[in-house]
């Protein structure tokens, strides 16, 4: 099997990688049309603004409610699951997870392995790790088993292969699977449909994501539209779920809204196809399902994230996408720019905490902070407030304590730091600000016809020829309100 | 130091002195906008679930394996995977044995493992039952067991649910509630809306993904 | 639905503000200050002016505080906490005197309105004098309807405009709608909406240039969706923006403009107004 290319070695740095994305007009064309019509189809299914926002109320307070009783929560959570038969592992690290996975597969003789779509997996890169071991890790979400084929990572995380289009599909078909398919997309998913069946058949071992871990009945729920996450965990008599520390909640009854908020904001279903509640391996008198089910519980960063009691808000996060759909900058650069496991606004937000904040400097900063990720969050993460905060932790001073964020501090530059001091003497003694007005307004012409960036895309700036405080002085004198009641 | 205890002391570290927060859930905004008259609930899952392409149909609870065997011999279907120890399984046995030709009745009663590729190749469409049905989101609620095992209503191409009427509930939170679901769940619980379908490329939504191609639902409108 | 300060340590989880009620709007004031700002100041002082013969349409003084510059907000979005609170601390002191702050700008009004408040967490005496300051302060729409509930009487020859609302105003000020009833009130301008209309020019204060290439793609795309609507011109009541905008047009040799809102309004409706007068 391929190794997959990382997709962070095709271009240097976030903004090499946006640069070619932006030029890349097919990309674009596939990612602002599939945006558009998952911006569209999750309006109209929060068509009332009340119930709506009481929703996402309900989905903000059962989140914080979780995570401020985190520890708690996930010792019920895995004394509940040990009681219905599923054994519990904790791994602080992806390394320590993907040899915890290993060692299960190991167990079993394992040499085959099918996934169901899980993120925390994609965190893990189980495929490669798998692989350098000879076990052979298949993806079987359909959009996962497309991008994995084109040693690709996931362009979304609902939607993995939506940069891509039927016919690059059909393309990809034709070359890595030799069967002559034609762009229907029917036809090509069929043909999928036909090659994983015999996967699900044949694997040793199944391994999914959760969405919610329910400590109250030791139950682990999953959704998805396939029917993959569902054969992935019955069909191979081994199923290791992964998840983060993060997804546990209370009560049954906390994942009702929680459901609904992720599958309306994420695709705009009323439910997806299928949910699917499991609560335990299967029982001596049943005859299908696992004989062992294990769930692995990784940190990964979420402890440093939990830390900080401004950035916890970040394990609000149910992985719904809503926020990337609605994101200017990625409908415009795409999730490979990113070039990290979670691309998009709580991207930006989530990985500093997994992969260190020097290793994705530029981030914080790709945002106009136009705040529709914030607006369209069903858990109310306040992404362009996590984002500023971000830009701050981007350039503290060398030494600065506490270390709230891993990486801190890798934009910080002297002399920008100056430049903003010199902004700060400017605006806060109202002479010298005043003198600058009067020299940029009096040297007008001399205004610089190449001002940086700025003109790349917008001609010089020129000042006015009065400045408002100018014009409002003299307007004010003469204005006719005052003179009355004066 | 094991990685649960490291996990646990930060995060607790994190928390000192902080107190949980109080469970507020409000109820009515689940249940609230998700009432119907009990006249509307079957229109209801009806419209939400022939809107995801599963065939509706509402029939009585004498006439159902007439209507079963129409619509597979409508699809020149040759088997039928079913449960002969429940209730339905056995009335539709004895339907079969009308004497005019049907598609034959398989059992799946064996482990799994002694009959994986007859089940995934050979078993052409499946009977199953339900323990009930939600209006909110037109979804059905089948609890596997093992008269109806888990893969049952997933491989088979076609899958057939019964539903009564009168276990359709407004939503999913009345429902879980009025059973108790809290209390203790079995090994595995499932919301089906629809046969399996997938929009990963270029949001072109297929059916027939890896589950059923086709979710055909009887509404038993007289239980 | 939760208490915000259920757990007042500062590690308590947090839980999203519940919503906010609608704004509640006091009487029309005798006296308002402007608060320019510094790219109204520099670049449209024309907007500026025309905001304060708007008020004072409405029969009120308007003082223009000659020691402003700006609202701080560059270096707050930029991540420099400490410098962005120093300018915004000089700001706090001059608009102290109690007075309504109308800001021809949504996302300076929304400094004032949210940020000031984040700024001076740590402080209680300023962190009491910016919830007093965000009390008081209106974005210049929304005061003229909310406040001044202004009838505008159109004097203009019919007119199609397309309405650029900024994401400040939007989403911070709630007063994207004002612009669009103040327009409505216009019996011969036609506003005509335009392709994604909710989605930002890629100004984003320093992101239009820390980021270039994005913001550029994201400009290209709003400047030609405007000028693809079928309007005469761009209104927009946010100054960056029309920076953006504007500049960008001029760049591609573009004869289309943006013009804020507070100049359209003066020019249609400008001079004496029955009833303005007091």
């Amino acid at each position: 099997m391929n190794q997959r290319i990382p997709v962070t070695e095709l271009a240097s740095d976030f903004k090499g990688r946006a640069r070619e994305a932006l030029a890349d007009s097919q990309l674009r064309s596939n990612f602002r049309t599939a945006m558009d019509s998952l911006m569209r189809k999750r309006a109209d299914a929060f068509s009332d603004e009340d119930e709506r926002e009481g929703l996402r109320e309900l989905g903000n307070h059962i989140r914080a409610r979780s995570l401020s009783n985190l520890p708690d929560l996930l010792e019920q959570l895995e004394t509940r699951l040990t009681a219905n038969g599923i054994k519990v592992h904790w791994a602080e690290t992806v390394e320590e997870a993907n040899e915890i996975v290993h060692g299960l597969i190991e167990a079993h003789d394992g040499r085959q392995v099918v996934k169901g779509k899980s993120m925390v997996s994609e965190e893990m890169e189980m495929n490669d790790y798998l692989a350098d071991r000879d076990i052979e890790c298949l993806e079987s979400d359909m959009g996962e088993y497309i991008v994995q084929l084109d040693n690709e990572k996931p362009s979304h995380i609902i939607m993995p292969a939506i940069h891509k289009n039927a016919r690059q599909v059909s393309a990809l078909f034709n070359e890595k699977l030799g069967e002559h398919v034609s762009e229907d997309v029917d036809e090509l998913i069929q043909t999928g449909r036909r090659i994983l069946r015999r996967k699900f058949l044949e694997a040793d071992v199944g391994v999914s994501g959760v969405n919610f871990a329910i400590a109250e009945t030791g139950t682990l729920l999953l959704v998805e539209n396939e029917g993959n996450g569902r054969m992935s965990t019955t069909s191979p008599p081994v199923h290791i779920a992964v998840t983060g520390i993060e997804k546990v909640v209370s009560n049954l009854r906390d994942v009702v809204p929680l459901v609904s908020l992720l599958t309306r904001s994420a695709l705009g279903q009323p439910i997806t196809t299928y949910v699917n509640l499991i609560s335990g391996p299967r029982k001596p008198d049943e005859l299908d399902g696992p004989e062992e089910v294990h769930l692995v519980l990784l940190d990964n960063g979420r402890t440093g994230a939990f830390a900080d009691a401004q950035m916890r808000q970040t394990l609000n996060c149910i992985r719904c996408g809503a926020c990337m759909n609605h994101c200017p900058v990625y409908t415009r650069v795409g999730g490979h720019t990113y070039g990290e496991v979670y691309p998009g606004p709580i991207g930006k937000i989530v990985t500093p905490h997994m992969v260190g904040l020097d290793k994705v400097p530029d981030h914080p900063s790709a945002s106009s902070l136009c705040g529709a990720c914030g607006e369209v969050c069903p858990v109310k993460i306040p992404i362009p407030e996590l984002l500023q905060r971000l830009r701050q932790e981007n350039v503290q001073a060398p030494g600065h304590e506490p270390v709230s964020v891993k990486g801190a501090g890798s934009k910080y530059s002297r002399k920008e730091l100056l430049m903003w001091r010199a902004w700060v003497m400017l605006n806060t003694r109202p002479a010298f600000y005043k003198l600058f007005l009067w020299g940029a307004t009096r040297f007008r012409a001399l205004a610089p016809k190449k001002a940086g960036p700025w003109t790349e895309n917008h001609s010089a700036p020129v000042p006015a020829a009065r400045s408002l405080h100018d014009l409002a002085r003299d307007h004010l004198k003469n204005s006719s309100i005052r003179r009355e009641r004066l | 130091m094991s990685a649960r205890t490291n996990i646990l002391n930060k995060l607790r570290t994190s928390l000192a002195g902080t107190k949980p927060r109080p469970d507020e859930f409000d109820e009515s905004l689940v249940t609230g906008p998700w009432r119907y008259p009990p006249e509307e609930r079957v229109a209801r899952l009806r419209e939400l679930m022939e809107a995801v392409h599963t065939e509706v149909h509402q029939t009585r609870q004498n006439d159902w394996p007439v209507l079963v065997a129409e619509l597979l011999a409508k699809r020149e279907i040759t088997n039928l995977l079913y449960a002969p120890a429940t209730p339905h399984g056995g009335q539709l046995a004895s339907a079969w044995k009308d004497g005019t030709r049907k598609p034959e009745l398989r059992v799946y009663d064996r482990p799994i493992e002694e009959w994986k590729v007859g089940l995934f190749n050979d078993v052409q469409a499946s009977l199953t039952g339900t323990t009930g049905g939600i209006a909110a989101t037109g979804s059905l609620v089948l609890w596997p067991d093992r008269n109806e095992p888990r893969l049952m209503s997933l491989v088979p191409p076609v899958h057939i649910a019964l539903l009564k009427a009168s276990g359709i509930h407004d939503n999913w939170y009345d429902m879980m509630t009025a059973q108790n679901w809290s209390a203790g769940l079995p090994t595995n619980v499932l919301l089906v809306s629809g046969p399996s379908k997938t929009a990963d490329i270029e949001q072109v939504l297929a059916y027939g993904a890896h589950g059923p191609k086709e979710l055909i639902v009887l509404i038993l409108e007289d239980v | 639905m939760s208490e915000l300060f259920y757990d007042a340590a500062p590690n308590a989880t947090r839980v999203a503000p519940a919503r906010e009620p609608e704004r509640r709007y006091p009487d029309k004031p005798a006296e308002v200050s402007l608060f320019g700002t510094c790219v109204v100041d520099l670049f449209f002082p024309e907007a500026g002016l025309d905001a304060i013969r708007l008020l004072e349409q409405q029969g009120i003084q308007v003082h223009f505080p000659q020691q402003q510059s700006c609202c701080g907000q560059p270096a707050w979005t930029s991540g420099y906490r400490e410098e962005a609170r120093a300018v915004a601390l000089a700001q706090l002191d001059l608009l102290d005197d109690g007075r309504p702050v109308v800001v021809p700008s949504g996302s300076c009004a929304g400094m004032f309105r949210h940020h000031y408040q984040e700024l001076f967490a740590e402080e209680p005496d300023n962190l009491r004098r910016a919830e007093e300051l965000a009390e008081r302060t209106f974005e210049l729409t929304e005061f003229l309807l909310k406040v001044c509930k202004v009838q505008l009487v159109d004097r203009g020859e019919k007119h199609k405009i397309a309405l650029h609302t900024s994401c400040t105003a939007r989403r911070e000020m709630n007063t994207h709608l004002h612009a669009r009833e103040l327009l409505a009130q216009l019996d011969n301008v036609e506003r005509i909406d335009h392709d994604h209309e909710s989605e930002c020019c890629g100004f984003g204060g320093t992101f239009s240039v820390r980021m270039p290439d994005i913001s550029g793609a994201m400009v290209l795309d709003k400047t030609t969706a405007l000028r693809g609507s079928g309007a005469a011109e761009a209104i927009s009541a946010d100054c960056g923006c029309l920076m953006n905008i504007n500049g960008a047009l001029e760049k591609q040799q573009q004869a289309f403009r943006g013009r804020h809102l507070a100049s359209f309004l003066w020019e249609r409706c400008g001079e004496r107004q029955p009833g303005g007068e007091q």
